[in-house]
């Protein structure tokens, strides 16, 4: 009665094995089910979904005009300090002096990608890129200026 | 049986075992080890190769997230928490936004609360799979976790979709959730429950039914039911000895009172039950989403707030179910902008403290299933 139980014993054990590998030399034999992905060489291919959040960007448009107003709502809703947004006084045509956007400071590494200050932006002026590949040789290169180089604010938004 | 754990001396053990046969011998297992999945610092006191006492040593991964919260609005504060128990980022941002909607009194639209479901349960099962490569990964076992972390990658694909990030999501707003689902989110759920139910035999004969698994888990690591209460062991711990602690069944939230589900309830309380509760709770969770992901009702998916929220003066507290367990999210406000004090009861710490209880007597080669079982997320345990 032991030796029977015994070898029933290490039957069943080797069965259990087996079944593993079964499985295992199932995948052996059809590697077209396997999902790797090349990850660097497959760059060009590569297509991430639109809401993917990898830096926050300012969109401007063919006039290099942004719709930035200088309000600071995302500087408020950023819980990092991540945002600082520096502001200027322009002079209207009719000679009224007007707030208005001078930087958008943008301190990347400190960024969590958290989407507050898009979800913020009364103006829809700030929007998430797909872009994830950031890193850099020095961290002061991280720091970026969102708005471009002579941009306006674009006419109409307030 | 009760079972009072003996306070053991670290001194008076090496004092004793200097003068009996087997010298007490105390080892470190981390602050970096393999088996922790971060930094865990145990002192294990060992005399020959049974252990005597486990002493967790925290602290290695504190980031005072309690204290930050005290000073980030209460917009703000619900991305800190998808810090502390990573793989079920979702669920604790449930929690806050579930306290801070109690404070604020304010109804969520149905489409919200299935939408916070479904993303719930998904989270449950991508953080039982990774749970359950990294476990057989602890047991000596490589290949399992690419097959889990095949079916993972496919949830994540949705989250990314859907939510804009893999794992700390930030999704869940005050109010409901942050956008509306990706026009595609039906058709790839369903494509994912059918690649799930297909694959999930797989898991049963790689590592269920194989025999040095088998041999390794039951009876190690046995926690009874009275231990599992007094150490608070929730989640599939403390079901896996018997204790009824699923908070969707025991306080419903959101729409967990109208789906069918079953609680897993196993009553050995031993590696093996931990194991086998956490792989139905995978096809439970399976089942709330086919249940919920043809009847996503029409509506608002955010109820309309104000820009900056004010709880009233007083004390809230909210309870959901994580992947490990039962997480409290516990709120006094004196009326402000921010929060006064903010405690989060997190599931990881209470199944960690029942580790000394669980593997004394245990062989040291057996501290690996049972930590491995316990699933141990550092981050939620320290905060």
């Amino acid at each position: 009665m032991f030796l029977k139980e015994y070898i029933l014993n290490i039957y069943r054990a080797v069965a259990s094995l087996l079944k593993g590998m079964k499985t295992t030399g199932r995948y052996f034999l059809r590697p077209r089910e396997i999902i790797t992905q090349q990850y660097p060489d497959n760059r060009a291919q590569m297509k991430l979904p639109e809401r993917f959040r990898g830096e926050v960007v300012m969109s401007h448009d063919e006039n290099n005009e942004h719709a930035c107003t200088g309000c600071t709502a995302c500087e408020l809703a950023c819980p990092n300090g991540t945002i600082k947004i520096i502001t200027k006084f322009d002079v209207t045509p009719e000679g009224k002096k007007k707030k208005a956007l001078d930087t958008f400071v943008y301190h990347l590494e400190l960024c969590t990608m958290c989407n507050l200050c898009v979800e913020a932006c009364p103006t829809s002026a700030i929007k998430m890129a797909q872009t994830f590949e950031h890193s850099v040789y020095d961290r002061s290169r991280l720091l970026k200026k969102l708005n471009q180089p002579g941009s306006k604010l674009r006419a109409g938004v307030e | 049986m009760y079972r009072e754990t003996q306070i053991i001396e670290t001194d008076n053990i090496a004092a004793a075992g200097a003068d009996a046969a087997g010298a007490a011998l105390v080892i470190n297992v981390g602050p970096q080890h393999p088996a922790t999945h971060g930094v865990l610092h145990l002192v294990i006191t060992l005399e020959g190769e049974t252990i005597k006492k486990i002493e967790p040593h925290l602290g290695y991964i504190h980031r005072s997230i309690e204290k930050m919260c005290e000073s980030l609005s209460y917009r703000q504060f619900i991305y800190v928490t998808s810090r502390m128990d990573y793989l079920s980022a979702h669920i604790n941002n449930h929690a806050c936004a579930l306290c801070i909607e109690k404070g604020l009194q304010l109804e969520i639209p149905g489409r919200a609360q299935v939408i916070r479901v479904l993303m719930d349960e998904l989270t449950r099962i991508a953080s039982h799979e990774l749970w359950w490569g990294a476990m057989a990964m602890d047991l000596g076992a490589f290949t399992p976790f690419f097959y889990a972390f095949r079916e993972r990658e496919s949830i994540n694909d949705i989250m990314e979709e859907t939510c804009g990030a893999r794992l700390t999501m930030n999704y869940m707003v005050p109010g409901g959730v942050m956008y509306d689902l990706h026009p595609n989110f039906q058709k790839r759920v369903k494509s994912f429950i059918q690649l799930f139910n297909s694959k999930i035999d797989e898991y049963d004969d790689l590592v269920t039914g194989n025999i040095i698994f088998q041999n390794r888990t039951k009876g190690v690591g046995v926690l009874s039911r009275e231990d599992a209460i007094s150490f608070g062991c929730t989640g599939p711990v403390g079901r896996a000895s018997g204790v009824t602690c699923d908070i969707r069944k025991l306080y419903p939230y959101e729409v967990y009172d109208k789906v069918d589900f079953d609680e897993i309830i196993e009553t050995a309380g031993d590696s093996y039950a931990r194991y086998q509760v956490r792989l139905k709770e995978l096809r439970q969770s399976v089942r709330i989403i086919e249940q919920l992901i043809d009847n996503i009702p029409e509506g608002d998916f955010q109820a309309k707030t104000k820009a900056v929220l004010k709880l009233p003066k007083g004390e809230f507290y909210s309870r959901v179910e994580t992947a490990r367990g039962e997480m409290g999210v516990y709120i006094v406000s004196e009326g402000g902008t921010t929060p006064y004090r903010i405690k989060f009861r997190s599931p990881g710490f209470s199944n960690l403290s029942a580790l000394d209880h669980m593997s004394r007597g245990s062989k040291i080669g057996d501290l690996m299933a049972i930590m491995g079982t316990l699933d141990l997320v550092i981050p939620d345990i320290d905060r």
